[in-house]
Formats: C-alpha cells, structure tokens, sequence
C-alpha cells in the first residue's frame, strides 16, 4: 500500500513509445497553451494603462506594471450611477454564496443520509423527483420563483436570492451525498443505534464526518454554481442588493464614456478570485479526504 | 436474568416470507448459535432479536419484557457484526465510549470501562489509533470491546469471525468461548460455519429457508439429527448419503445400495423400523464411521465392503478416501499410512451402529 502503486509496473520501451510519448506531451502543452492564452491576456492587460492598450499590441506585455485599474475596479469604477467599484457587490456575493452554500450542502447531506440509512416507503420516488430537479434549466423557474419570492416579502434582496440558490441546489448537493452514502455500510448505522444514538446524533456524529470528501465535493460544486451564477442575481435582485457577476457586468457593458479595458479585465479577474481560491483550498482537502478513504476498511 | 422467548415469529420484506414462524426459547446464559446456509434467515432473525428489523407478526421477550416495539438502544443488548461497523472518523478509544457517550455515562466511569475491556482484549496499546490502521484480527476485538463496556444482558454476534483468516479465527473463536465461559451472558451467535456452531454453542439452531429444522444440543445435532437438511449441514466432510431400498429377512433388517452392497442394520435399529421390505430409505454413514478395515479395535455390528479407490485427500492427521458407492461418491476418513493409491482396492469397514437412516421420501429420520 502506497500513494505510488503504478510506479512499479514495468512499462513499454522502444523508439515508438518514445515517439509516442513525444506527440502525447505536445498535444498536452498545446491545450494548456489554448487555456492559458486568454488568462495571460487578461492579466497582463489589467496590469496596462489605457494609453498603452490603445497603442500597444493585445498579446504584448505591460511594460511596467501599475495596479491602477485593480484599484479602480475594486473601489471606484462606476456601477450605473454609483462609483463604489466592486467591493460592496463583492461582498453581497459573500453574504449570499456563504449561507446558500452551508445551508444547501447541510440540508443535502441531511437527504442523503436519510435516503440511504433510513430507508423509507417511496424513498426512491423521491429521490428520482429531487434528481429531476437537477435538470430543470434555470430560466424556467424565473417567474414562479419571482411571484413566490414576492409574496414572501424576499424580492428584490439577498436572503431572497439565498432561498432561490438553497433551493435549486438542493438537487445537486442531495445526489452527491446520496451516492456517498450508498456506501457506506448499513451496519455502522446498526451498530450507532446498538449504541444508542439517535438520528440526529448518527448524522452528526457518526456519518458527517465520514463524508469529508463528498462535502468538499459538493462545497466547490455549490460554491461555483452560486458565485458565478448571473441569471437569479439579475432576475431576483435590484441594484444595491446586486452579486458581484452582475455588477461586474454593468461595469463592463457601460455605455458611457470611454471603454476601459484594463479596469474591465481586473474587475472580471476578482470576481472570479474567490472560485479559484475556494478550489485551490478545497481542492487539497478533497485530494487528502479521496486518500484517506482510499485506505481499506 | 435473560433469557430470550420467541413466539410465532414471522418476517416479511414485501411479499417474500424470510422468517416463517420460529419458536425460540432462549435460557438465561446459554451460548445459542443460529447455523444455516446463506439466504436461510438467520441473520434476519438475529436482527429481529436486536431490533434492527421490525417483526411482521409474533412476539420477542427478552428477559421477561416484551421487546416488538422497544427500539435497539432500549433492549439491553450489545451487537458485533460481520464487517466490524466500527466508526471509520473515531479512535478506538472513541469507538469503544461512544455507546457511553450517548447514555452520558460519567467520564471516569468510561475510562475505567474502557481499561478493563481493553486490557481484557489486548487492545491497550491500540487505543488512540483510527479503525483504518488496525489489522482484521485487531478491528475485531475492538468491535467486541464496544460491545463488552455495555454490559448488557444479551450479546449479539452476527458472523463475527467470516472476516478473518484460518488461523485468527480459531483464536478468536477460543477466545469467545472463553469470554462468555468468564461473563455467563446470553449469546446468540450467527454463523453459516457448522464447526463454529458446534464448537461454541450451549444449543445449535439448524436453519433452513425461515424455518429451524432443529434446536438441541451439538451432540444431539451431530448424533441425532432430525432429517437430512441437518444431517448434511453439520459435519465436515458431509455424511454420506447411500440411497437404497430395505430388506427385510425374518427379525434382521438391511439397507440395499445396489451393487452388491447390502449394510446390515444394528439390531436396536431393526427393531424399531416399521416400514416394509422395499421401503425407500437413505442410509447416512460419517466418514468416521468408515476406515481401513481391521485398524480399530473389532466390535459389534461392523461391516466390511471392498471398493476401488477414486481420490485421495490427505488433511495431515487423516487421509479422505473418496470411492463410489450406492451410485454416490462417499468418503472414508482412514489414518494416513492406511490410505492406498487411486485404482487399487480397499476394504473398509463401517460402524453400522454409528449409522442414522432417513426415510427416503420424506428425508425424515427413521
């Protein structure tokens, strides 16, 4: 038992598989270029000033680097008629993202377990329902969500748009639980109520810590969805109640003025920070908690 | 005081009957172990007992309280189960307390639980490590230690011991049989292992397909057995089973396996028989009870027979001889330096009074 099982295996040689080889780790780079590509332009772009976008090329890079624009898109750019930057819709999105996402991932490890170790009469009937809910598209639920959220007093504001996110996540985070769950084995439950724990107390003490790695799994999952998502934010809230997607698009698709792109390309780059740091820490722990599970028993 | 008392106990997943009415009466410390082939129910049964499953009909006492409706945690019983179930997120420490932890059992008390099980298993120097980085012997007697702190009237063993290798468990098994010999508690213990069952259990109930065949003794079971589902089931290797039909000359009654082999009967067992010449019967014969003719002290009701050897299986202390007869393979267990070469001939001898006959149609034992 090893983290490096295959490196013992012996392998194929000869000028073929070398060639092989060769041809599989240039394709490799050349996609890593592709994606790359747009990244480098978007940073090096940010770290320009407008006079040298204008004259320079747009693959060419910032001859000194100034953070100007990066100030600008966080604290002074315009949205519509405000010029506060990013920062308050930077923080509307961590005030919405971080309670959708607890309460979404809670409440579908909550179904998983329940799905699985409580097994109940239509248990699968309902589960095949919540999955249906993982394909219904977003747009569709636009109006009926928008007439619930109104006669609930919720349009137009943040908790509002956590309801929405909480809701239609709900699907997605109670399939990946759901299938954790089916593995793990009936008998740890028996033997928790042999010991006296209830349901509450097996699921909080016994199975959730069990399901590391399918919470972090569901956590950049969620995480992703909800900060990136544009349509709910745009649809379910009003100005200063706005996610950072949707400022960030008012402040690149402003009519006014001249068009700058350094500011635009450093706005698009924090709005999308906080996915990407969420993955980088997360991601660890979902490799460590993969691992940990990987030892037998 | 806890003995256990099923009734007319009947369980059903839908419309498929797995528990077809049992009656169980269970003393107070008595070692009962539940045998039977896979799918046969008796794991189910076992789940019954702990509450683990709800019954379809009939009722369960443990003690003198009847238990249908009283949840697992509520029956004074503590269970070890085949895949261990220790809690993979727990020390050992923590596996063991856990039951304590939710009867919030005082902290000193814990402690001093855990010492004295975990002294009593060996598992001492185990105790801060996580269940992933134990050996299967080692998962094992910490999946007993967790059921030893509760002190309950009742332990619960669902196949404890499949999980481990040859040799581990025949020390565990000793050990369990030590362990219950030291506590004097009830034990039910499932197995499909029919050397387990005899070498543990007080009493053995043999089941089959939601039924028990019988419930009694190991001797009674290895000796008596009541058809021949139980006569099959316990013994390694398996009786063998002659096909033949009776023959009857004046008070002496024979057993005719075809070719030439007609076995005598033991008096006592003539006299009892009524059915008629030709009566379809099978005759079981233990392997035991056959060896190399003239290696055991002369007694009465031997019988001697000559067939060519098929196959032979040395197992170290004895040598299987494996021959046809009556249409069957039967096995002879001879000492080794007596075996002899596939193809040669070999004459062996049975004890006719060690044989149980079994009505042909019925299966039944005559």
């Amino acid at each position: 038992m090893s983290g490096s099982g295959t490196d013992g295996i012996v392998r194929q040689g000869g000028w073929r598989h070398r060639v092989a080889r060769v041809v599989l780790y240039a394709i490799l780079g050349l996609f890593c270029l592709y994606y790359l590509v747009p990244l480098v332009i978007m940073v090096s772009t940010s770290f320009k000033s407008l006079e040298e976008i204008r004259t320079g090329s747009l693959i060419s890079l910032p001859q000194e680097i100034r953070f100007d624009a990066w100030a600008k898109a966080w604290g002074s750019a315009c949205v519509g008629v405000r010029c506060d930057g990013l920062r308050p819709y930077m923080w509307n999105s961590v005030a919405m993202v971080i309670p959708a996402v607890f309460i979404s991932t809670l409440l579908g490890a909550l179904n998983g377990y329940a799905l699985t170790k409580w097994r109940f009469r239509g248990a699968d009937v309902i589960f095949a329902l919540m999955l249906f809910g993982a394909f219904i598209p977003f747009q569709v639920i636009l109006l009926p969500m928008a007439r619930a959220l109104g006669m609930m007093g919720l349009a137009g504001t943040i908790p509002g748009l956590i309801l929405v996110h909480t809701i239609y996540g709900l699907a997605f985070t109670t399939l990946f639980f759901r299938n954790f769950f089916i593995s793990v084995s009936d008998s740890i439950v028996h033997a928790a109520m042999v010991d006296g724990a209830g349901f509450f107390s097996i699921f909080f003490r016994i199975v959730l810590p069990m399901a590391i790695p399918a919470m972090v799994v569901t956590v950049i999952w969620q995480f992703t969805q909800i900060w990136n998502d544009f349509l709910f934010g745009v649809a379910f809230t009003v100005g200063d109640s706005n996610p950072v997607t949707v400022a960030l698009n008012n402040v690149v698709n402003t009519s006014t003025g001249v068009k700058e792109y350094n500011v635009d390309m450093a706005a698009a780059i924090i709005a999308a920070l906080p996915t990407l740091a969420v993955y980088v820490i997360a991601g660890t722990y979902f490799v460590r908690g993969l691992a940990a599970g990987a030892v037998k028993g | 005081m806890s003995g256990i008392r099923l009734d007319k106990v009947f369980k059903r997943f839908g419309t498929t009957e797995v528990i077809k009415g049992i009656d169980l009466e269970i003393e107070d410390g008595e070692f009962i172990v539940l045998v039977g082939p896979s799918g046969c129910g008796k794991s189910t049964l076992l789940n019954l007992v702990a509450g683990l499953e709800t019954l379809s009909s009939g009722t369960i006492r443990i003690g003198d309280r009847v238990v249908n409706d009283i949840p697992p945690r509520d029956r004074d019983i503590a269970m070890v189960f085949q895949s261990y179930a220790l809690y993979p997120t727990k020390t050992v420490r923590d596996n063991i307390t856990f039951g304590m932890v939710t009867r919030r059992v005082p902290r000193a008390e814990q402690d001093a639980a855990v010492d004295e099980v975990s002294s009593l298993l060996h598992i001492d120097k185990l105790l801060e490590r996580k269940p992933g980085q134990l050996s299967g012997g080692q998962r094992q007697r910490v999946a007993m230690g967790r059921a030893l702190v509760r002190k309950p009237d009742v332990f619960l063993f669902d196949e404890p011991l499949s999980n481990l290798d040859a040799k581990l468990r025949i020390e565990m098994r000793t050990e369990i049989k030590k362990l219950h010999q030291r506590l004097g508690k009830t034990i039910v213990y499932v197995t499909h292992d029919q050397i387990e069952a005899m070498t543990l259990a007080t009493r053995i109930a043999v089941m089959d397909n939601g039924h028990i065949r019988q419930f009694g003794d190991p001797e009674t079971i290895y000796e008596h057995p009541v058809d021949l589902f139980v006569a099959g089931f316990m013994g390694s290797p398996p009786m063998n089973m002659l096909r033949g039909r009776l023959k009857r000359d004046g008070s002496a009654v024979a057993v005719d396996a075809g070719e030439g082999l007609v076995f005598p009967l033991p008096e006592r067992l003539a006299l009892r028989l009524q059915q008629p010449e030709g009566h379809e019967v099978v005759l079981g014969l233990r392997p035991e009870t056959i060896f190399a003719a003239g290696t055991e002290l002369p007694g009465a009701d031997r019988f001697i027979f000559e067939r060519p050897v098929d196959v032979i299986e040395p197992t170290g202390p004895d040598t299987m001889v494996v021959f046809q007869a009556g249409g069957t393979e039967a096995i002879a267990r001879v000492r080794p330096q007596d075996a002899k070469a596939p193809g040669e001939s070999f004459r062996f001898e049975v004890e006719m009074a060690k044989a149980k006959l079994f009505d042909g149609k019925t299966g039944m034992h005559l």
